[in-house]
């Protein structure tokens, strides 16, 4: 019931935020939902719920692992957004809030759903619930991206629910009774026909691969995340993504019980390195810092890919890579908002100098840099130690060659850019900006809190987090 | 019942073909819209024991994929005022013969998978992957927005197809999920290809090429 609340009562603030009279006052639900939430999903995680195998949603050990997270990205981007849309006063912000709390509420189903029609539901709706938010700024170029964003996006999710029907009929060749639960498919194990597995496997992975943006499907992730918001993009990397991984993991789940978990590890390992390849070399070439932050997030997914294929030590890395992730990636969004809007442009042909203008939005975009490409002692580094680890583990050194390879060229891809806009002179366009919008601290503190549970994690990963991680890990692999 | 389900089936594949070699814009609508009522009263013929869930998720179907969501394409090509794709990316006889052949081998392949037997006689499995590969067709070889959507209302109206398979399997819940879900994405495409209309002044999808590497 508890768990059920988690998925209401954003549902409900959305509701209210589409009636509520006034603009200048309405930002405010999104802290206030944020803060419940947060509470709400720590208590769970700290008192985790009995939960029966067979329910439709619930707040089981995978939900419980990660979706922590995704709530306390949330509440950063939610305490971001009330000193943001009041300096986008010139327009209406119903729709937005609204629309954001409504994300909140259909990814935490999403997280929980143990239903795959259920899941797919929740993802179509984030999908679709998600995409006033990137058309927020109204230019052209924004609806370039939306229109991008809703083609491919639903294209991809269209292909998981083809993938979702094809393992339903997995289990009624099986004899089975074509139950879509997770639990109902996964105990049928051998029984589920093999090749409509595998099929359903290509189709499941290549629609929720769309949403997580694994090359070759991010193509719509770089406009999206360039056209949208900070606190949009952060959300999107951060929440949206989470919730399509821990997709993969289940249907992950079903085909290893069917047998046939090599051949999905396999794809998982070749789609995440060809992710982190084709992200590393984008990354040398790009040139506008906000779509720079779209193709690291192509990488991070490629690196979780790459976790979740190598057995249980890697997927426990992936979880733990999860939260890294969110929060360093929301501190980077954040951050990258505060120097775009005072900068008046976004690539390094106009831009640079920003340090002396916005010295500390500056600082934790840097800082933030270094621990998305792991640097000790923030959490990226130990996850993605624990998936070298896993895959020496594993017998695949030439996979952590690649992996460490891969992770180099991205780290002189970040550099290049960053530092670019950071050092150097101020341009004089960006000086009168500047002024407009100088940094405050309602705009400092969410994206430093966020890169304070990063540094957080490396240091002292708290034992609650390693548990649940655990927990979920031999959830998804059950010893017979 | 096979018999008249496959009727239907062929019926819908034949609109496929009709949604491939039609250049103007209301003949796809049309084709898109009666595809979606034919797709939805399938469930009448399938179910020997019809109760009222059932009817009114098929009842619901008809409506939103023949009624509603026709009338909002339409609404969204009168804004834009245009009536016809002047030059799509795949041509019209090109297209045909894609479609044409996309169908043969979808038949041809679906006699290779495993089947139960009560389904082995249908053309539901063919006319789902044929559906798909027209949708796929239109969505890559049109550059209309409105084209575009009826491309992928027919990738839709495939997986609908091949989703009657487990009819008696998956819950009405997920069923109803599923066509809201549609219906209201939709209403969004509506409305972006509306604000593209504004910004663009036309709904050319190959002039949305501002962002690139």
């Amino acid at each position: 019931m508890k768990a059920l609340l988690l998925v209401l009562l954003p549902l409900a603030g959305a509701a209210l935020a589409a009636v509520w009279p006034s603009d200048r006052t309405r930002p405010w639900l999104l802290p206030v939902v944020g803060v419940l939430h947060v509470a709400l999903s720590l208590w769970l995680l700290f008192v985790p719920p009995p939960f029966a195998s067979t329910a439709w949603f619930a707040f089981d050990p995978l939900a419980r692992a990660v979706l922590p997270a995704v709530s306390l990205l949330f509440l950063a981007c939610a305490a971001y957004a009330v000193p943001y849309l009041g300096v986008r006063a010139e327009r209406s912000n119903r729709v937005f809030v609204a629309t954001f709390l409504a994300v909140l509420g259909l990814l935490s189903a999403g997280h929980g759903a143990r239903h795959l029609g259920l899941l797919w539901i929740a993802t179509e709706g984030v999908t679709l619930a998600a995409v006033p938010l990137i058309h927020f700024n109204g230019t052209s170029r924004a609806f370039e991206a939306t229109w991008k964003y809703l083609l491919v996006g639903g294209t991809g999710i269209a292909l998981s629910l083809l993938g979702s029907f094809a393992l339903g009929y997995a289990s009624l060749y099986g004899g089975g009774s074509g139950d879509l639960t997770v639990a109902a498919l996964a105990s049928q194990g051998a029984k589920l026909s093999h090749p409509w597995v595998l099929a359903a496997w290509v189709l499941l992975l290549a629609g929720y691969g769309t949403k997580m943006g694994l090359a070759p499907m991010h193509t719509w992730k770089p406009d999206a995340y360039g056209e949208a918001p900070g606190i949009v993009g952060a959300l999107l990397a951060g929440g949206v993504t989470t919730v399509a991984f821990t997709a993969v993991l289940r249907v992950r789940e079903v085909v290893a019980a069917s047998g046939s978990g090599a051949i999905a590890d396999r794809t998982l390992l070749a789609i995440g390195l060809f992710s982190m390849l084709v992200s590393a070399l984008f990354l040398l070439g790009t040139r506008d810092f906000k779509r720079m932050l779209a193709y690291s997030s192509v990488e991070h997914m490629g690196i979780l890919a790459v976790g979740a294929a190598l057995g249980a030590a890697g997927v426990y890395a992936a979880l733990f890579h999860v939260w890294g992730n969110s929060l360093t990636k929301g501190a980077l969004f954040l951050s990258a908002g505060n120097i775009r809007r005072a900068a008046g442009a976004r690539t390094m042909d106009e831009v640079s100098g920003m340090s002396a203008i916005t010295p500390h939005s500056a600082a934790i975009f840097i800082t933030g840099m270094f621990a998305v490409t792991a640097l000790p002692p923030f959490g990226p580094f130990f996850s993605e130690l624990g998936i070298v680890r896993a895959a020496f583990g594993a017998d695949r050194p030439g996979t952590a060659a690649m992996f460490l390879g891969c992770l180099l060229f991205v780290f002189f891809g970040l550099t290049r850019l960053v530092f670019a806009i950071v050092d150097g002179r101020p341009r004089a366009a960006s000086r009168v900006t500047g002024q407009r919008f100088p940094e405050t601290m309602s705009v400092i503190v969410p994206p430093l809190v966020l890169l304070g549970f990063s540094l957080w994690l490396g240091l002292a990963t708290p034992a609650v987090l390693t548990e649940a991680w655990a927990g979920a890990v031999a959830q998804l692999f059950p010893t017979p | 019942m096979n018999a008249y389900l496959n009727l239907l089936i062929g019926l819908a594949i034949g609109l496929n073909l009709l949604a491939l070699g039609s250049s103007r814009l209301p003949s796809l609508i049309n084709a898109v819209a009666v595809q979606g009522m034919a797709l939805g009263a399938m469930p009448f013929l399938l179910e020997e024991h019809i109760n009222w869930m059932v009817a009114l998720v098929a009842c619901a179907t008809v409506a939103v994929k023949g009624f509603v969501i026709p009338i909002l394409l339409r609404r969204a090509m009168r804004t834009a005022n245009i009536e016809r794709e002047v030059v799509p990316s795949i041509g019209y006889v090109p297209s045909l013969l894609l479609g044409a052949g996309g169908t043969i081998a979808a038949v041809a392949f679906a006699r290779t998978l495993p089947l139960l037997p009560e389904h082995a006689g249908s053309l539901l499995v063919p006319g789902s992957l044929a559906s798909v590969l027209t949708g796929f067709v239109l969505l890559i070889g049109r550059s209309k927005a409105i084209s575009q959507v009826c491309g992928y209302l027919i990738l839709e109206n495939g997986i609908y197809l091949f989703g009657l398979l487990l009819i008696h399997a998956t819950p009405l819940l997920v069923e109803a999920g599923i066509l809201l879900d549609l219906t209201v994405g939709v209403f969004v495409i509506g409305i972006i290809v509306d604000r593209i209309q504004r910004a663009f002044d036309s709904l050319d999808t190959r002039k949305l090429t501002v962002l690139r590497e």
